[in-house]
């Protein structure tokens, strides 16, 4: 019976995912055969980020991970000191500057210490990701 | 990758030179998306208009193009063999089956892509553009050298695409290879616009969201394309079928005329047919 309603009202076609689908890997394809597009785009993002905390430029990783409907720039930026709010920098102690998964997940214990790393997400994708698909009448 | 060059104007036309016709590759990546049937039917309507037409099978190995026009027991030399000065280009064109404006230039059969240099084919295209208003080069799959070959003498593109996810991407691919410089125009081909109606396949709107190309036309997937290529008659021959009209109207605007591309329409189904899928159908 929930079957015969439901060819009754209709649900949504397959072509929606199809759209779907292809918007999302034609994304990753374009950005795997763009590699100078991403070189440029590290490059500006540190330039930003170096306004405001100085940042390890040799062990910048970018990264973008497919998620349910959507591309994930992922960044991990490591960070060697922090501006303070009067202009002079804090040097951070040597072994932080080393990225370790542990310190990215490690919750600051004091408020001066620099993080080892900072990891930004941003969604890439330039339209919103649509809904899920609702039923059509 | 770096993107593929056209062919560079030297040999436009000068003062006192007849103007040189227009070399279109036709190409998608992806096989089996009907490059070969589009070649044939879109070569046989800009004849059938008068312009002078050489169709030429850049798929070496792979010879399909003589088979689709009905001209297989034609052939007698082939594309190597004028690549390789064995015979001169008027020995190896097969004229077609009807009129006197359609000719082709048919791939080597035991033969392989690579044995194609990339210079000759170039300067072969560039003749062969002396001597027909249009050189239709039916690309092979792929894109790998014997893509390259296949576009390396053209000017323009035309993109065969289906209305599947992995003919999609595969355009997709190909036209950012060939870049802007080839103006690549989209064909859209075995569209089942029933489906469409159902949400079960891409429509041609979605089809171009993604793609955004300049489209030039859309060939509905009938069972007559497949009848009239058993029978080595290409189906533009005639312009009384929607899909050969719909051939036509490609030939018309690749001219540069402004007519409108038409559009595959879902056939109407009666009451009880919906009742039926209603009941008994299955949606997937």
């Amino acid at each position: 019976m929930i079957e015969f309603l439901r060819r009754l009202f209709g649900q949504p076609g397959s072509s929606a995912t199809a759209k779907e689908r292809l918007r999302l890997v034609l994304m990753t394809d374009h950005l795997e055969l763009a590699p100078e597009l991403i070189d440029a785009m590290k490059r500006d993002l540190v330039d930003v980020i170096s306004r405001y905390v100085e940042v390890d430029r040799e062990k910048i990783d970018v990264s973008f991970e497919r998620q349910d409907s959507a591309l994930a720039m992922l960044a991990n930026i490591p960070i060697l000191s922090v501006n303070r709010p009067n202009g002079t920098t804090t040097p951070s102690e040597p072994e932080a500057a080393a990225p370790t998964p542990a310190a990215a997940l490690a919750p600051e214990s004091n408020g001066s210490a620099p993080p080892a790393r900072k990891r930004r997400r941003r969604k890439k994708a330039q339209r919103a990701p649509s809904p899920a698909p609702a039923a059509a009448s | 990758m770096h993107q593929l060059q056209p062919d560079s104007p030297q040999n436009e036309p000068s003062e006192g030179v007849a103007k040189l016709g227009r070399a279109i590759v036709l190409t998608s990546g992806k096989g089996g998306v009907g490059k070969t049937t589009t070649t044939a039917n879109l070569g046989t309507a800009l004849a059938g208009r008068g312009a002078r037409v050489c169709l030429v099978d850049a798929d070496i190995g792979l010879r399909n193009l003589d088979i689709v026009l009905g001209l297989e027991s034609r052939v007698k030399h082939h594309l190597l063999d004028v690549l390789e000065e064995r015979v001169t280009i008027d020995d190896a064109l097969v004229p077609g089956k009807h009129g006197e404006n359609l000719f082709l230039l048919a791939a080597a059969q035991s033969r392989e892509k690579d044995e194609v240099e990339t210079p000759k084919m170039e300067a072969l295209i560039a003749s062969l553009r002396e001597r027909f208003d249009y050189v239709l080069i039916d690309c092979p799959a792929g894109i790998e050298l014997g893509f390259r070959n296949a576009v390396a003498g053209a000017q323009e593109a035309i993109v065969v695409c289906t209305p599947e996810v992995s003919a999609v991407r595969d355009v997709d691919r190909v036209v950012g290879l060939l870049g802007n410089r080839f103006r690549p125009q989209l064909v859209i081909n075995r569209l089942r616009p029933l489906l469409v109606k159902k949400g079960k396949m891409l429509s041609v709107e979605d089809v171009n969201a993604i793609l955004r190309l300049p489209l030039l036309g859309v060939i509905a997937d009938e069972p007559e394309i497949v009848v009239t290529t058993n029978r080595g008659e290409p189906l533009a021959l005639r312009n009384d079928t929607p899909t050969g009209a719909a051939y036509h109207a490609i030939a018309a605007r690749v001219a540069g005329e402004d007519v409108p591309a038409p559009m595959p329409a879902a056939p109407r189904t009666s009451l009880f047919e919906r009742i039926g899928t209603l009941l008994g159908g299955k949606r997937s």
